[in-house]
């Protein structure tokens, strides 16, 4: 099945739910409607397939790490300040007592994705869930909701997360990574809710309401579809903000130095007076460049995605002309996911 | 309507208090309590026991030996008479150091953020508008790439090359030294000397998602069929643009810009370390970094007060900006 005629095939077959179907076929629908369909709109991206390529990258550097293909950073294992790729040993170069630089960027890597992931689960889930809610309930269930997030907005938040990281010293990366996300959803949760004001004034909403569908398959089937490119996006932007964050925060020192980070070699870098001359440039680039590449990996990769769940772009880009693609918006909006 | 402005402001009022009582049990929860390090320090070198605790008493209005709930009571009486307490590491009152280093902190934070949503906003426009163009292509990847660079890279990257290697800025400080901090030119231009580098920074990395959200929300909205309408109708394209199209693309980019400033309030934590500015977060490091609790509270209730203001300026005026939601709009449950 193409992606331009989902449309009209999928607003019938999921209404009537037709009693002829075998399961088998249902299941092959269902594949064919919500993996492979999206799938192939994403991997026609040439932005997703880059975004891909470049998380797959970290992934197997990830692996190597866990395996232990690569030696173990460790001091004196090298010359002093070999610059990058002058011995092929140690293609990244090595830092003033002798540490191969690949070793440092490679072991971090494992931690690093682990700890975005887990903020950037967190600060979405937590915000699609208080957003929706807010916006489509209103009245004392927002009230009471945007109080909330506007308390824990209005706590500024990398000091609170220093402060936290202060006192707990989380070593864990999963645990590291939710308190540095831990008040980024108030943000999302927010802009989430006013979005959602506007969509339930939408008639196919009120049409769900008048015909007594439950809150929360309104706020699934009909609300956070419309908000998917939305979330999405913001996921992204969730996991490069706890990549930032972090590694700027152990770049300052502040967070304790439990686990690998290239904010760690960052700042032995900065503090050795990398800055000051040129053998030790490498030390302080290899660093930046590896947070580079993870960012724009996942930014590609959200920008990407987009398109899979924006019906307006995803039929513009498969070279329907864009007044169908107007006309037909409204149904496929729900029916895409 | 009046009701729903008066129980806003009410909420203000709450917010700041929930936030400022947070602060003081945070602070509390830090490894060692806030003053242990500096007791033993005092008693070690032979002061007597009974003037430590009037020492420390005298720094942050508590009295060591009290209960909790009495310092908690003592900790918010002295609060709203907006006494702060004294810092410990640079010995001065604390509510003096904020308002040395809280304008500099606002001014860089105001300005870049200004910047970044004026330019982002102008080029987004710009590429919604020539859709598919070179252009378009062209400023997508530049966004898409300054996206992925932190700014404190960037922040770094600039003082080695513009400070360092070819010494057009200063490395450090937010004015020149034997400048008089009054209003006048030698004043302004080395403050602005000195702010230069940091806004950059701050400013650089940050169009591109400005840029891309704006690109996207013009490119939904010229889909729409009112826009469509409008052309029939014949009305000129200057009249579209900013009547149809552009305020309908800021509009949900409004409340983001204030929670921007948020953001962004809390960041220069590390901006302003790495070029050395004394604004509030450089201030709350140094006041980490020599266990100056007084000090650390002020950083943070300040920081949290700007931001909480934000945010309330955002809801009352979304309602003005947006006519389709009125404001307590969400009395209507479902």
């Amino acid at each position: 099945m193409k992606p331009t005629e989902s449309e009209s095939v999928d607003w019938r077959s999921g209404s009537t739910e037709a009693p002829d179907l075998t399961t088998r076929e249902r299941l092959r629908e269902i594949y064919d409607e919500q993996i492979r369909t999206p799938l192939f709109v994403a991997w026609a991206d040439w932005r997703t397939r880059f975004g891909f390529l470049i998380l797959a990258g970290y992934l197997l550097m990830a692996i190597v790490a866990v395996l232990g293909l690569w030696r173990d950073p460790s001091t004196n294992q090298a010359p002093r300040y070999l610059m990058a790729f002058e011995n092929m040993q140690y293609p990244l170069g090595t830092t003033a007592s002798g540490v191969d630089l690949a070793a440092l960027i490679i072991h971090s890597t494992p931690d690093i994705l682990l700890m975005i992931t887990a903020g950037a689960v967190w600060a979405t889930v937590v915000a699609v869930g208080i957003g929706t809610v807010a916006g489509y309930k209103g009245g004392r269930v927002d009230d009471v909701l945007m109080s909330f997030s506007d308390f824990v907005m209005a706590i500024p938040g990398l000091p609170l997360v220093i402060i936290l990281a202060v006192t707990f010293s989380p070593e864990n990366p999963i645990l590291l990574g939710i308190v540095i996300n831990i008040s980024y959803w108030a943000g999302l949760g927010r802009s989430l809710r006013s979005q959602v004001l506007t969509i339930r004034e939408n008639d196919y909403v009120e049409a769900s309401r008048t015909m007594g569908v439950s809150t929360p398959k309104i706020i699934q089937k009909d609300v956070i579809p419309n908000l998917m490119p939305y979330i999405t996006v913001n996921f992204v932007f969730a996991a490069r903000y706890v990549m930032f964050a972090s590694v700027g925060l152990y770049f300052l020192g502040v967070l304790p130095y439990s686990t690998q980070n290239w904010g760690v070699t960052l700042n032995f870098a900065y503090n050795s007076g990398a800055l000051f001359s040129w053998s030790a440039a490498h030390w302080l680039l290899a660093p930046m460049v590896a947070i580079m590449g993870l960012s724009l990996g996942l930014i590609l990769l959200g920008q990407g995605l987009d398109r899979v769940f924006n019906p307006r772009v995803r039929t513009r880009m498969t070279g329907k002309s864009e007044s169908t693609a107007d006309t037909d918006d409204e149904d496929t909006v729900t029916e895409v996911l | 309507m009046v009701n729903y402005y008066v129980r806003r402001t009410a909420r203000v009022f709450a917010t700041v208090f929930m936030v400022a009582s947070l602060t003081f049990g945070l602070i509390r929860l830090l490894p060692g309590g806030p003053y242990t390090l500096l007791r033993t320090r005092l008693l070690r070198q032979g002061v007597p026991a009974a003037e430590v605790d009037a020492r420390i008493a005298n720094l942050q209005n508590i009295r060591p030996d009290a209960p909790l709930w009495e310092q908690y009571i003592d900790y918010m009486f002295a609060l709203a008479q907006g006494n702060l307490g004294m810092s410990i590491s640079l010995n001065e009152p604390v509510v003096a150091i904020l308002a040395k280093s809280a304008p500099w902190t606002v001014f860089v934070v105001l300005v870049s953020t200004i910047l970044v949503f004026v330019i982002g906003i102008t080029l987004g426009a710009l590429q919604a508008y020539w859709e598919g163009s070179r252009f378009d292509k062209v400023f997508s990847g530049i966004s898409i790439s300054l996206m992925s660079v932190p700014f404190y890279v960037i922040a770094v990257l600039a003082l080695y090359v513009f400070a360092y290697q070819w010494g057009w800025f200063p490395t450090a400080g937010t004015i020149g030294r034997g400048v008089e901090p009054a209003l006048s030119v030698p004043f302004v231009l080395s403050a602005l000397e000195h702010s230069i580098l940091p806004i950059f920074s701050y400013t650089i990395g940050a169009i591109g998602g400005q840029a891309l959200a704006m690109r996207g929300n013009s490119i939904q909205i010229l889909g729409n069929d009112y826009v469509q309408v409008a052309h029939l109708r014949g009305l000129s394209d200057r009249r579209i643009a900013t009547r149809y199209v552009a305020r309908n693309a800021i509009l949900p980019m409004y409340t983001g810009f204030l929670l921007l400033l948020g953001f962004r309030l809390g960041g220069t934590v590390i901006l302003e370390q790495i070029f050395s500015y004394t604004g509030l977060g450089y201030y709350l490091i140094s006041a980490l970094n020599t266990n100056d609790y007084p000090l650390m509270m002020g950083t943070f209730l300040v920081i949290t007060v700007a931001l909480v203001l934000g945010v309330y300026v955002a809801d009352l005026t979304y309602s003005k900006i947006d006519p389709r939601i009125s404001a307590g709009g969400s009395d209507e449950a479902y």
